[in-house]
């Protein structure tokens, strides 16, 4: 297996969504091949630094006034009948 | 992380919710918006890079999907056809802020790809350590913000909000392979723009 074979299998493996064949072929790449076992474990790692810091929390006074303003404007609005297409 | 009801009792709590809301329920949708307003908030955040406009996305998708209830089937889940319509919101918002009308999650299929891994030093044991929250939470937005459109969306749909590849392909309307190729390149070039803040310092340029 070459490094651009190992990178196309890359994220079914990370998923875990991979036929054994596939997965003991990368996993013999892995043996020898250092730049892949780096880049497999750095873009592990960029995926749980995002899972871990979630980026953009919804204020509960923003989530409130938000709340309050949609419910207003479904009140206020005519529910579509038909579809349009 | 607040997870989303996947249990089969959730879903069909879901759908009681949401024929209730069809009928002209409002407490029954705003049961809804309560269980989703986050997930749409930070989407919609990921996407437009705005405060204000995230708020608009927000109430735009919400007041969308009730006029439009009558449309909604039921042959995929309602946050699934909430998140496309928010999405949908989000990318149009992006476009009138940018001079390039062109932006959508098809833009990227020919682009030049930048994902070709070119560092590949290790990274430090714990990366997020080497940094203060607000400014850790700096360095991932700005990277995030980096990517084309149709990246990020993959991205935050699939590893952050943590959606199937098949539930994301049906909210984007991708096929399932054109979501894979996404995932791949929106991680590897998030990687390759994040090793620069969190590499090995050992025996590398950061000594003396």
């Amino acid at each position: 297996m070459k490094c651009t074979e190992f990178l196309v299998e890359l994220t079914d493996y990370l998923d875990g969504n991979i036929a054994s064949t596939v997965r003991v072929e990368l996993e013999e790449h892995l043996q020898w091949c250092h730049d892949c076992e780096v880049v497999l474990n750095t873009t592990k790692q960029t995926i749980e630094i995002y899972r871990n810091n979630q980026l953009y929390e919804l204020p509960e006074n923003l989530r409130s006034r938000l709340h309050a303003a949609i419910m207003t404007r479904c009140k206020n609005s005519k529910p579509v009948k038909k579809p349009s297409r | 992380m607040e997870a989303i009801q996947k249990s089969a009792e959730g879903v069909t709590d879901e759908m009681a919710l949401v024929l209730a809301a069809k009928k002209g329920d409002l407490e029954a949708f705003s049961q809804l918006v309560t269980r989703y307003d986050r997930n749409i908030f930070r989407i919609a955040q990921h996407i437009t890079h705005n405060e204000e406009d995230a708020q608009d996305v927000v109430q735009e998708a919400f007041l969308k999907a009730y006029t439009n209830l009558a449309q909604f089937q039921g042959n995929s889940k309602f946050y699934t056809w909430l998140v496309r319509i928010a999405v949908n919101e989000a990318l149009m918002k992006l476009r009138r802020r940018r001079s390039d009308k062109t932006v959508s999650i098809d833009e990227d299929v020919e682009t030049e790809d930048g994902s070709m891994p070119r560092e590949v030093a290790d990274w430090s044991p714990n990366p997020e350590q080497l940094y203060g929250q607000s400014e850790l939470g700096d360095i991932l937005k700005k990277t995030i913000q980096g990517l084309p459109p149709g990246f990020r969306t993959v991205f935050v749909l699939r590893d952050v909000e943590g959606l199937s590849t098949e539930e994301t392909a049906e909210m984007l309307q991708l096929s399932v392979p054109a979501v894979k190729s996404r995932l791949l390149r929106a991680r590897l070039q998030l990687r390759e723009r994040l090793a620069k803040y969190f590499k090995s310092k050992r025996g590398g340029d950061g000594q003396k």
